[in-house]
């Protein structure tokens, strides 16, 4: 029998790549498939068979471990978020594996969403490019706390040092500029598996660590002690039968800091204020509970709460409530932005109509300027644009809360999601100075 | 004090049930489709953590396509009885004899391509607008890059090209008349985060997820169940093998793994050295590489 323990205690770490084409993403993410041992017998047998077939040879071709839909296949590139697991000992892995053009920058974004962790490839040979200038932008815009560099293809520039430093050199002013938070450098080889799971022999002058472990130790969540409280109503669970027949409790999942029993609230946008009496989640009750824990509350006061509400610590910082919002939007749709028109917006677990009152500027991803002449927003294009809401939204910065501070903008005809908002109070102390 | 830490089970778990609420709190009319299966158990009881102590505000579906384990029926009815759910059966039989359904012929005849007929029948009779299904990412390629919510159209088919992009935790389940959604709660779920869930929350199974004497025979490499409902060849021949179920669907499509596991600490050592994947053992996926994505398209899951 097996020791169990050791998995019923890991942490799970969500993280994103990207990489231009060729630049050997597919290869890495087979290759940490293929080392921890997360790869099947009867799923390698069918990429040896494909290996084959597609003229490799005996070699097997990691990056077909990870290719996805038939017409996808069939095209030869990978145009939509694909989600894949593995884990080791220590932790769980989620990677969302984002196609690295430009016409899918909408995928990227998406992938980066729910990121801990960044991993943006460059191939030694070429160094930075416009698209890993592209790659880490999105990382920056969509806040994502770590962002790895893993400069790949070490062994066709004959695993010099000189090479890596002067990318690094490189990289470091971009990540200067972009206010990118925790940034390594780790030099690799997909292919052959350098630094990768194992410490390469032939990078003596690197000191780090290797990929996999980096992933397992790189701090997972943000300290929540230090995190104004919020819980976005979800729903409402009233049981009306006898055994339960006063009970009412707001579920939800708590999106910053943490509550206790006994804390004192204030329920927005009423302002109502209350005290906590008890949490529970399922079956049992906790006394505690913080972000991301699904749990419902139970309140001291019969107060008038329904989904869409947001229940915050009386004595925290409050969220915003206002119906003037400024955000950077990335476009998702092939229909452009209609500048005066009316849309749906989805904000935590608020519904609410709005309409987009002014496009500023469009940002060029690859340069990193300001477009002020061109304001249609098309498709992959990102822009800071103010909307005004019929309903006023509860919310806080994006930098300071990804999930209070994001919203979805929805076609009102086709219920399409059309953008992804992501609010700010002050563009230049948030973002990079644009 | 520190920081808070979750394990990947708690957090997988809060995902869940804050997609079950949504699901709730979006559409007029949900259910949550029941196979018998382990990710289908997890899922009652998901739903039934995700709204303790109210009762789950969904009925359980179950497709029966007439071909199923015993153990399956009576667990079935048991675990509805135990969570208070409602449960509402879709039959393929009666959809062959009303003529929707056509049975196939041949050794390899095997009703799971039937389900989707009565599946969506049954979704329509009902009106419902939301299927919760218990389908995860890691099961095949096909489903690597499946919503959360997952948008079908009128006919209940799903168009690779227009499903729409999720960010955060924001699921946008607006629809016109006539469409709906299929609800994957558990899709960043593995095989093995299924079984240790199982362990942790001390979940009952079914007997046949445990080893068991069974009579079986076995064709292309895979072990079935030799019951009645399973046509055999001459030159298939019946052995007595200790085997379980790595997952349970219909009989004619669920391939036993040779095995001593007889608890929950055994299957998780068998699963954490096992080299094949869970649908290896499933004759529905072998018949073309692209088989289950032909199946979604059609408007299976
Ligand atoms: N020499 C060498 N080739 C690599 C390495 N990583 C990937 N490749 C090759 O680069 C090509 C493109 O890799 P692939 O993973 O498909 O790139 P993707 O387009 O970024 O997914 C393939 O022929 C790989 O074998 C590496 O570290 N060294």
């Amino acid at each position: 029998m097996k020791d169990t323990t050791g998995y019923l205690d890991m942490e799970l770490l969500r993280f994103s790549t990207a990489g231009s084409v060729d630049d050997g993403k597919s290869t890495l993410i087979g290759r940490l498939l293929y080392d921890s041992k997360s790869i099947f017998e009867d799923q390698l047998q069918a990429v040896k068979d494909a290996s084959k077939r597609l003229g490799g040879g005996e070699e097997v071709n990691l990056a077909l471990l990870t290719d996805g839909l038939r017409a996808e296949r069939e095209q030869g590139i990978t145009i939509d978020v694909a989600y894949r697991y593995f884990a080791t000992p220590k932790r769980k892995f989620i990677i969302a594996d984002t196609p690295g053009h430009i016409e899918y920058t909408r995928n990227m974004v998406t992938g980066a969403s729910t990121a801990d962790v960044a991993i943006i490839l460059i191939d030694a040979r070429n160094g930075i490019i416009e698209q890993s200038k592209r790659h880490s932008y999105i990382a920056s815009l969509l806040q994502i706390p770590n962002v790895v560099v893993a400069i790949n293809k070490m062994d066709l520039v004959d695993f010099s040092e000189d090479v890596f430093n002067k990318i690094k050199a490189e990289y470091e002013e971009i990540a200067k500029v972009l206010k990118l938070k925790n940034v390594i450098f780790i030099p690799i080889s997909a292919r052959d598996g350098d630094n990768v799971v194992d410490a390469s022999n032939k990078t003596p002058w690197y000191n780090g660590e290797t990929l996999l472990h980096l992933l397992e130790t790189l701090p997972v969540r943000k300290d929540e002690t230090k995190l104004p409280a919020r819980f976005p109503v979800q729903y409402v669970i009233r049981p009306h039968s006898d055994d339960f027949h006063d009970y009412r409790a707001y579920a939800g999942r708590i999106s910053g800091g943490r509550f206790k029993v006994g804390d004192k609230v204030t329920i927005l946008p009423s302002k109502t204020e209350s005290i906590i009496t008890a949490i529970d989640e399922g079956t049992k009750s906790l006394e505690v509970a913080f972000a991301p824990q699904s749990v419902s509350i139970r309140l001291a006061d019969n107060v008038d709460i329904s989904r869409g509400d947001i229940i915050v610590n009386e004595s925290e910082q409050k969220p915003t409530v206002s119906a003037n919002i400024s955000l950077l939007v990335c476009w998702l749709n092939h229909r452009p932005l209609n500048e005066g028109g009316k849309y749906i917006i989805r904000h935590a677990t608020e519904e609410t109509r709005a309409i987009i009152k002014d496009v500023h500027f469009k940002v060029n991803i690859n340069t990193l300027e300001n477009i002020l002449d061109d304001k249609t927003v098309k498709m992959n294009d990102i822009a800071h644009i103010s909307i005004k809401t019929l309903k006023p939204l509860k919310y806080d910065s994006y930098s300071e809360n990804r999930i209070t501070g994001s919203l979805v903008i929805i076609d009102e005809n086709t219920f399409e999601t059309v953008g992804a908002g992501m609010i700010v109070h002050n563009l230049e102390d948030e973002t990079f100075t644009i | 004090m520190s920081t808070y830490k979750l394990t990947h089970l708690k957090e997988l778990e809060s995902e869940s049930i804050f997609i079950m609420r949504e699901v709730a709190a979006q559409f007029e009319k949900p259910a949550l489709l029941f196979s018998g299966g382990k990710d289908s158990i997890v899922m009652a009881y998901l739903a039934y953590k995700a709204f303790y102590p109210a009762a789950i505000p969904f009925p359980f579906v179950h497709i029966d396509t007439g071909h199923n384990f015993e153990e399956t029926i009576t667990y079935r009815d048991q675990l509805v009885k135990l969570l208070g759910a409602q449960l509402i059966i879709g039959s393929v039989e009666d959809s062959i004899a009303e003529g929707k359904a056509v049975e196939e012929k041949g050794f390899s005849a095997s009703r799971n391509k039937l389900q989707t007929v009565t599946l969506l029948d049954t979704l329509d009779i009902h009106k419902f607008d939301a299927a919760l299904g218990g389908a995860r990412r890691d099961e095949e390629k096909a489903r690597a890059k499946e919503r959360f919510f997952s948008h079908r159209d009128e006919f209940g088919q799903w168009d690779p090209k227009n499903q729409r992009p999720e960010l955060w935790n924001i699921f946008n389940g607006k629809k016109q008349v006539g469409e709906h959604f299929r609800v994957f709660p558990i899709s960043n779920w593995t095989e093995m985060d299924v079984w240790q869930y199982i362990l942790q929350e001390n979940i009952p199974l079914p007997s046949l997820y445990y080893t068991h004497k069974r009579e079986v025979f076995e064709r292309e490499g895979i072990i079935y169940a030799a019951l009645p409902e399973m046509p055999r060849r001459e030159s298939e021949k019946i052995e007595l093998k200790n085997v379980r179920c790595r997952t349970i669907g219909d009989i004619t499509c669920t391939g036993l793994t040779l095995s001593s596991a007889n608890s929950l600490e055994d299957i998780i050592g068998e699963i954490a050295s096992s080299r094949i994947t869970e649908r290896g053992g499933r004759s529905d996926d072998k018949r073309s590489e692209a088989a289950m994505e032909d199946r979604k398209k059609a408007g299976y899951f």
